[in-house]
């Protein structure tokens, strides 16, 4: 009975060395994931250092050949991902706050709930071109408002599923306090259950906003992009992550540099969102 | 401490075990020899550290960081707490049975061959014998005979629980511990393990942890009554139960304790 | 859609009128009876456009590439000609570049990402956990378009000088594999958009591995460490079973982000429209189609079919996703029943 297990058991050696290889190939496989991590950040740190110049934020987009900076790009990415969010997040609210607090009966919360997890992995590109044959192609020009649509329709899922996730976390024991106390049910919510889950529905803003920061998609067929100083909402509205493909995907080398430059304050932005976001979260 | 009881040979020889969750001690300086070839139970309030002495046997508690044993605990004279212990080996050595039944995701015949084949490489003939001779064992083989490549899961709760029984000793082990195994099952299916339990003290030295006293004055040869990580009381469970020594141990298993 | 509008609107109303039939008797003016109801149905309200969000899509994209569904019919999807000048278009050129792509992401990024959610789960000490999580969580958060860049000014060409002509005199000779292995090193291509895409992949595939293997009950894994099992075994024969349902449910997650990525493929697969065997010879997928084409296209044909490319890629992305919830949907129902 004691010969089966026993250190000398063929099978067993078998099974540890099988175990130590495929152990040890798991910790490859972690390496590889913070290999390929350092490379792309070490790179787009190195070009991008080098990019950096006050020129970036005092001038505009140039011409091939000449010297100039990313102001109306970084004007123009401010002001579209600030109107999608100032659009994108009250709807995202709202509805987030029907699934949680609301949605408890009927079919329409857990529907939406389905499709809204679906929007948040759609493609980014089909959110463009939607935007574009509703708006874009009615009124029959490219503008910052299209690119500000686009990228409140990618807000949208994002905070609705934040808010959602939070406010099922403030425990029922808080609402049935507020409503014992006799406040009616739209003020249990904005003053309890809000107030409760405040850094978490602040925390899917914030990530929201660091998403739509990076995406590019969207914003080609609806911002298009503009060479000039601009703030007009219903014109062509320059953009960074536009400006960088067209730069980064030309012959020029003084644009390469100049998509560069826009590649890391796109970065460092979108890092630092989510640094907050996730400070904010663990608090 | 009372005066220790004496035991012949003992497989199992704990010596001065201390346990520890981070910085809280859990065990206290216990020491006991628990004889081959009987059933040896553990009883105490929760929290006594009945489960986690029992934890110590196999190493289980390695899984997680911060818990940590010191002392002796020798089974069958080599100390099974040494750095240099194989822990797989000495967890096929012991096998365990949990609270709760834990059937693998797999099929009942799986269940059962999942283990042996960890460690001997058998012919499908023999195989089947092994399945066969498991299930007979753990007095399952005539339920699921006919439905050996369904899930385990699909059997009941006191099913599972004997299947998780079978699966521990088709791989004979040498020592069987059960942890409260009938804590989450009805009185029919306990009562069969209880039979059970009795039986396969031929072949195993079976240890199990039970909060429930008549249990354990029905199914164990000897008696450990454990408070607040002290081992209070150990000897043959008649004594214990007939004429504690210790009025701790009367007034636990009288019903006066708290 | 008017239908369940209209049904939304009907009960909306019926429950505000029972809403202040009931309030007869004098109420303090701070309480505002009719703002329950309004708060209620404002919220329902716009649930409901969240709603409808997704059928708007389709809708408008059906709507506007009505001209080449009705003059190509189904014939579009296996047709690998693109020509506007001629005004030919055929869909089988980019699909075939986004389900390639995708299956080279597949290939490298599941196996990858279950390497390193085991190794998160099970062998990592406690202390480090956090910090290689978030590293690993990060690789999801650098923009897309970073990677394409990145992709073709620094990947691109060391790829195409050291490791693709490794490939092509390795793999190229074999009879079977060879054809997907030949032609020249440029760098770009099928090959590096997948090797791309697999690395912006992995972060959400770890990430549901990692939450489902968690979900394991300590009581089964520590049943199989009983029985004398090896931690590899134990995460094999026991969690991933266990957790089967999750585990495929994120790799299609993953699927469908590597379906619909856009910037990253479009800098890196070379954007021709011509079929090749071979991976390492330029592609194109349906979002690089749109990202380049879209805003030039010439003529109303063009831009049809342009829109019908978007239209099937948000066909496939919706259902793979759509597949991916309904699995991870019911993982966590079996759960419930478990515990």
């Amino acid at each position: 009975m004691a010969s089966a297990i026993s250190p000398d058991n063929p099978i067993y050696r078998r099974r540890r060395v099988v175990n130590a290889i495929l152990l040890f190939v798991s910790g490859l496989t972690l390496l590889f994931g913070l290999f390929w991590l350092t490379w792309i950040l070490v790179t787009l740190f190195y070009e991008g250092f080098n990019a950096l110049a006050p020129s970036l934020f005092t001038q505009n987009t140039p011409p091939p050949g000449s010297n100039g900076g990313l102001l109306n790009a970084i004007a123009g990415s401010l002001m579209m991902a600030v109107t999608g969010t100032l659009i994108g997040t009250p709807v995202g609210i709202l509805a987030g706050t029907y699934l949680a607090e609301y949605g408890r009966r009927g079919w329409l919360a857990p529907a939406t709930r389905f499709i809204n997890d679906i929007l948040l992995s759609a493609p980014s590109i089909v959110i463009g071109l939607f935007v574009y044959s509703v708006y874009v192609s009615q009124v029959n020009h490219f503008s910052g408002w299209g690119g500000a649509l686009a990228l409140s329709l990618i807000v949208i899922p994002v905070v609705v599923r934040t808010t959602d996730d939070m406010l099922k976390l403030v425990p029922d024991s808080l609402r049935e306090a507020a409503v014992a106390l006799g406040a009616p049910s739209w003020k249990m919510v904005v003053f309890i259950s809000y107030r409760a889950a405040k850094a978490g529905i602040i925390t899917g803003i914030l990530l929201a906003v660091a998403r739509i920061s990076g995406e590019t998609a969207p914003l080609l067929f609806t911002a298009l992009n503009n060479q000039f100083w601009s703030l007009n909402m219903n014109a062509p509205m320059a953009n960074l992550p536009v400006v960088i493909f067209q730069f980064a995907m030309s012959p020029y080398e003084d644009w390469h540099r100049l998509a560069w430059g826009g590649a890391i304050l796109i970065t460092l932005s979108v890092l630092a969102l989510n640094i907050i976001a996730r400070a904010l979260f663990r608090r | 401490m009372s005066e220790k009881t004496q035991i012949e040979n003992p497989k199992l020889k704990v010596q001065d075990l201390n346990f520890y969750y981070g910085k809280y001690h859990a065990i206290k300086g216990v020491s006991m020899d628990i004889p081959g070839n009987k059933v040896t139970a553990f009883i105490g309030p929760s929290g006594c550290g009945k489960s986690t002495l029992l934890r110590t046997f196999n190493r289980l508690y390695e899984l997680y960081p911060g818990q940590r044993a010191e002392g002796e605990i020798r089974l069958d004279g080599s100390n099974i707490l040494a750095k240099d212990q194989d822990i797989t080996l000495l967890r096929a050595k012991v096998g365990m049975v949990f609270q709760k039944p834990t059937p693998f995701p797999m099929s009942i015949y799986d269940n059962i061959s999942f283990g042996v084949k960890l460690y001997e490489n058998l012919s499908r003939g023999e195989m089947d014998e092994r399945v066969e001779w498991a299930l007979s064992k753990a007095a399952l083989w005539k339920e699921v005979k006919d439905k050996l490549n369904q899930s385990g899961s699909s059997l009941s709760g006191g099913q599972q629980q004997r299947l998780c029984i079978a699966r521990g000793i088709a791989i004979k082990p040498e020592v069987l511990l059960l942890d409260e195994p009938c804590s989450a099952l009805d009185p029919i299916s306990t009562s069969r393990i209880e039979e059970l339990v009795d039986e396969l003290k031929a072949d195993y030295t079976v240890v199990i942890v039970t909060h429930n006293m008549q249990q354990a004055a029905r199914v164990s040869d000897f008696t450990a009554y454990m408070y607040l990580g002290e081992l209070i009381e150990f000897g043959a469970t008649d004594n214990i139960f007939i004429k504690p020594t210790r009025k701790e141990t009367e007034d636990y298993i009288t019903g006066r304790f708290g | 859609m008017m239908p369940p509008m209209d049904a939304v609107m009907t009960e909306a109303g019926f429950q505000e009128r029972s809403q202040t039939g009931n309030n007869k008797q004098p109420t303090p003016p701070a309480r505002l009876p009719w703002m329950d109801a309004f708060f209620k149905n404002l919220t329902r309200f716009f649930a409901f456009i969240v709603f409808s969000i997704l059928a708007a899509i389709l809708i408008s994209l059906i709507y506007h590439s009505q001209l080449t569904l009705s003059k190509f019919g189904f014939g579009f999807l296996f047709v690998d000609e693109w020509d506007p000048v001629k005004e030919e278009f055929g869909a089988l050129v980019p699909i075939y570049g986004t389900l390639v792509s995708s299956a080279i992401a597949m290939i490298i990024g599941i196996p990858v990402s279950f390497g390193i959610a085991l190794f998160l789960t099970e062998l990592s000490p406690n202390w480090l956990k956090r910090p290689l999580g978030t590293a690993i969580e990060m690789l999801a958060a650098i923009p897309s378009i970073i990677y394409g860049m990145w992709g073709l000014f620094v990947f691109a060409p060391l790829f195409s000088q050291y490791v693709q002509p490794l490939l092509i005199k390795t793999f190229g000779p074999l009879p079977i594999f060879g054809p997907l292995f030949k032609g020249p090193a440029m760098g770009i291509g099928m090959l590096t958009a997948g090797i791309i895409l697999a690395v912006m992949v992995i972060p959400f595939i770890t990430a549901v591995m990692r939450d489902v293997f968690e979900l394991v009950p300590a009581m089964f894994k520590e049943s199989a460490y009983g029985l004398g099992a090896t931690t590899w075994e134990v995460v094999w024969s026991v969690v991933l079973p266990y957790t089967k349902i999750g585990v495929v449910g994120g790799i299609m997650l993953g699927l469908g982000r590597a379906l619909g990525e856009t910037m990253a493929v479009t800098f890196v697969i070379g954007n021709s429209h011509r079929l090749s065997a071979s991976l390492l010879a330029p592609g194109n997928s349906i979002a690089s189609s749109l990202a380049n084409e879209f805003t030039e296209a010439v003529g109303e044909l063009h831009s049809s079919a342009l829109i019908e490319l978007g239209l099937i890629l948000f066909l496939i992305t919706t259902i793979v996703l759509a597949l991916s919830k309904l699995l991870l949907l019911r993982l966590a129902m079996n759960e419930g029943k478990q515990s």
